[in-house]
């Protein structure tokens, strides 16, 4: 059993999950990810891990309240116990001296490239950042990141913050930012992460990005999370999650990934507020 | 009154129940039923007690089987488990899964009269038995030799290796990266093959002897081999077959294209068979392909027809050589799977939403043997033939799990990917490391794993006290 540690929504529908897994803790590196059961009866999913303390012993995930399994993630307390941290998986991402690296993360990408951007920023690289979301209340950590930036821009949709519409904007962008950019990743959904691909792929800009496709084992055992890139099937736990944004086939990711949409929510129907709903009601 | 004639002996071989074909195809429940005690102890009756009995030699462990069969025959089902216990302690596992048609049984001399005995049903008897006792009886354990195992992976290799080294007196831990114990035994056959309460029950007698699990931990990932050295005298790396093979052709990666490794884990050690009680969400489809001819395709197969779909078998060669245990392809057959064979599948072809929805085949002939000795399948010419399916699974085969070799600098890996060791002792290249079972050998079977294990807990225990 695994103790949670702390639980909270930090923007609408975005939660923070920190738990007590001093071994993951211990050997997690920016770029990799842990599977987690919320329950006995649990399903098994992936989630990056957007931070850690090896002397707390403690791990912290940030995701969104979408389907079955974040549900009941998100509804935990602190002190209360998940049956499942495993990792850490997949490889680390290479953090190497490049020179200016930009770093874009949306949604709970946003958790996850921070500790990419960290240790780049310690590496000695330039970090130019830039969150990416509907709209600015969905922002956090900006303190964190302004931290380890040189520069940070935001995109939202509705325009409230920085560049208004979508990552697409990203040629434009570059262009203001006025500097030559050596290398871009991105974290966050596969529609970000395949629009700032495609938006680089005419600057010529090596792009990587950290795929997020369905899991079950997370160590190459089941092989669902199989990709196409560069023509070739990879699976995302052992060979990825990080791949080169310009050779992936998104086409596929994004299908597969809608693979169980219709079955995602079946569970939240039959869940407690189900049953307790009937006890009160008699 | 007429005088009463010596009973003769029956030399049929006695039967054992199983559930009907049309009623086990719409559940998960075990399809063979065991024997009750008459007809245990009327099939061991039937042993005749051959002096130099080649069915011990041919059992990878060497059970004593004319001792346990005896046993049974005199009603002493208590010494029965014990004898088989020496040698063996995972017997209502072997009891259902082990090939004995090609071990133990296929060198019995009843072959002519009436049938082999029928080692497998009897040794699941006793251990069925042993667990309805209650309280099972543990063994004789060896004074602490204060030595520390590690012990990586949790499946019939290293549960045969833990259970081994604590009764010697070693201390144990078995690092499995699943969250429940008992690798393929959990996660890949099938509940109606082997009820998953059988694994726990073994699991449970290994922890009741003393040895540490520590789920959820990949060894690899969570701490390397390297980093277990500094804390235990000798590692034991029996990680499995776990990386499932695809055919490399077009469409692979449409929608409803699963892995046997993927269908199974979900069914199985996710209970997909479940939700939504179980959360881990499985697909009904309507036509499912199974590619292979192998156990694991077999387990498939039925598994989908479980689910309410039109089941078939897609293989390549013809009947005679599927890879899979004749018992299972009698079940399968039974229960209404359809085999297609002399088929090979070209490509898989998706909807508008990027689904699989037909899938391509070309149809084959045997030809001259291959280097497996088996003839080889050799296209027919403009034999392209489309089946309607929804949902296909590749079940031609596993390799090595690279996640090991991979992090452990200096140990030889052979060109499949798995881990060189000794046959006779487990060792490999690197010192106070042993391996065996599947991430040696590639994908083979249950007892074979466990017979290795046995050999690498020996050399390891002589280590260990020298």
């Amino acid at each position: 059993m695994f103790k949670v540690i702390a639980s909270r929504m930090i923007v609408p529908n975005v939660h923070l999950l920190t738990v007590e897994a001093p071994e993951v803790a211990r050997e997690a590196k920016p770029g990799q990810f842990v599977i987690l059961r919320a329950e006995e009866e649990g399903e098994r999913i992936p989630l990056s891990i957007s931070d850690w303390d090896r002397e707390m012993g403690t791990v912290t995930t940030v995701f969104l309240n979408i389907g079955n399994t974040t549900h009941r993630l998100a509804a935990l307390e602190a002190g209360q116990n998940i049956p499942t941290v495993v990792g850490p998986l997949g490889n680390a991402t290479d953090v190497e001296k490049y020179g200016t690296v930009l770093c874009i993360g949306g949604c709970y990408g946003i958790g996850s490239i921070f500790p990419i951007a960290r240790a780049l920023k310690e590496m000695g690289n330039r970090i130019i950042t830039i969150i990416e979301g509907r709209s600015s209340y969905l922002f956090y950590w900006e303190d964190r990141f302004k931290a380890i930036s040189d520069k940070m821009f935001h995109i939202t949709r509705d325009g409230t913050k920085g560049y208004r519409g979508h990552v697409s904007r990203l040629p434009e962008i570059i262009k203001d930012i006025g500097e030559p950019i050596d290398r871009i990743l991105i974290n966050g959904c596969t529609f970000l992460l395949k629009k700032g691909s495609d938006a680089s792929r005419s600057l010529g800009i090596t792009t990587w990005v950290s795929l997020n496709p369905i899991m079950i084992d997370g160590t190459g055992m089941c092989g669902v999370c199989r990709v196409s890139v560069g023509g070739t099937t990879r699976f995302a736990c052992v060979h990825g999650p990080d791949f080169d944004g310009h050779e992936v086939d998104w086409e596929e990711l994004l299908q597969r990934r809608k693979t169980y949409m219709r079955e995602e929510v079946i569970p939240l129907r039959t869940s407690k507020c189900e049953e307790h709903s009937r006890k009160l009601t008699g | 009154m007429p005088v009463a004639e010596k009973k003769k002996l029956d030399l049929n071989r006695r039967e054992m129940p199983k559930q009907l074909p049309e009623i086990r195809r719409h559940n998960f429940n075990e399809v063979a039923l065991g024997y009750s005690a008459r007809a245990a102890v009327e099939e061991a009756s039937r042993c005749i007690q051959c002096p130099k009995p080649k069915c011990v030699s041919n059992c990878p462990v060497e059970i004593n089987i004319p001792g346990f069969i005896k046993a049974i025959a005199e009603n002493d089902f208590a010494r029965g488990i014990k004898i088989i216990k020496e040698k063996n302690c995972l017997p209502a596992i072997c009891g259902r899964v082990c090939p004995q048609e090609e071990q133990c049984e296929e060198t019995c001399l009843l072959q002519r009269k009436g049938g082999q005995i029928a080692i497998g049903r009897l040794e699941r008897f006793l251990a069925d038995w042993e667990a309805q006792q209650g309280e099972v009886e543990l063994p004789q354990m060896e004074e602490s030799s204060g030595k520390k195992v590690a012990v990586v992976g949790g499946g019939p290799a290293g549960l045969t290796v833990a259970g081994d080294l604590i009764q010697l007196g070693h201390q144990v831990t078995v690092f499995e990266a699943l969250h429940k114990m008992g690798g393929v035994l959990i996660y890949g056959i099938p509940e109606f093959r082997l009820p998953k309460a059988i694994v726990s029950r073994e699991v449970n007698y290994l922890k009741k002897l003393g040895v540490d699990i520590m789920t959820d931990y990949v060894v690899g990932k969570t701490r390397t081999v390297d980093s277990l050295m500094e804390e235990y005298d000798a590692v034991f790396v029996g990680s499995g077959a776990g990386l499932p093979w695809f055919m490399d052709i077009p469409g692979e990666n449409l929608n409803g294209v699963y892995s046997a490794n993927e269908y199974l884990t979900r069914l199985n050690l996710m209970k997909g068979f479940l939700f939504p009680e179980y959360h881990t969400p499985v697909k009904t489809h309507k036509r499912v392909a199974v590619i292979g001819g192998g156990n694991v395709a077999m387990d498939c197969a039925r598994s989908a027809m479980r689910l309410g779909a039109e089941s078939r078998i897609v293989y390549r060669r013809s009947r005679s050589e599927l890879p899979a245990r004749l018992e299972e392809i009698e079940n399968a057959e039974e229960e209404g799977v359809i085999f297609e064979y002399l088929t090979l599948p070209l490509q898989y072809i998706g909807d508008e939403n990027g689904w699989v929805k037909e899938m391509v085949c070309q149809r084959m002939q045997l030809g001259d043997p291959d280097a497996s000795g088996r003839r080889r399948p050799v296209p027919i010419e403009g034999s392209e033939t489309v089946f309607p399916v929804d949902a296909v699974v590749c079940a031609i085969g596993n390799s090595p799990n690279p996640l090991i070799s991979a992090t452990t600098p200096g140990l030889e890996v052979g060109k499949k990917g798995n881990i060189v060791a000794d046959e006779e002792t487990g060792k490999t290249s690197r010192e106070r490391i042993w391996a065996a079972g599947d991430v040696v050998t590639g994908a083979a079977t249950v007892i074979l794993a466990m017979g290795a294990g046995r050999k690498a807990a020996r050399s390891i225990h002589e280590y260990l006290t020298s």
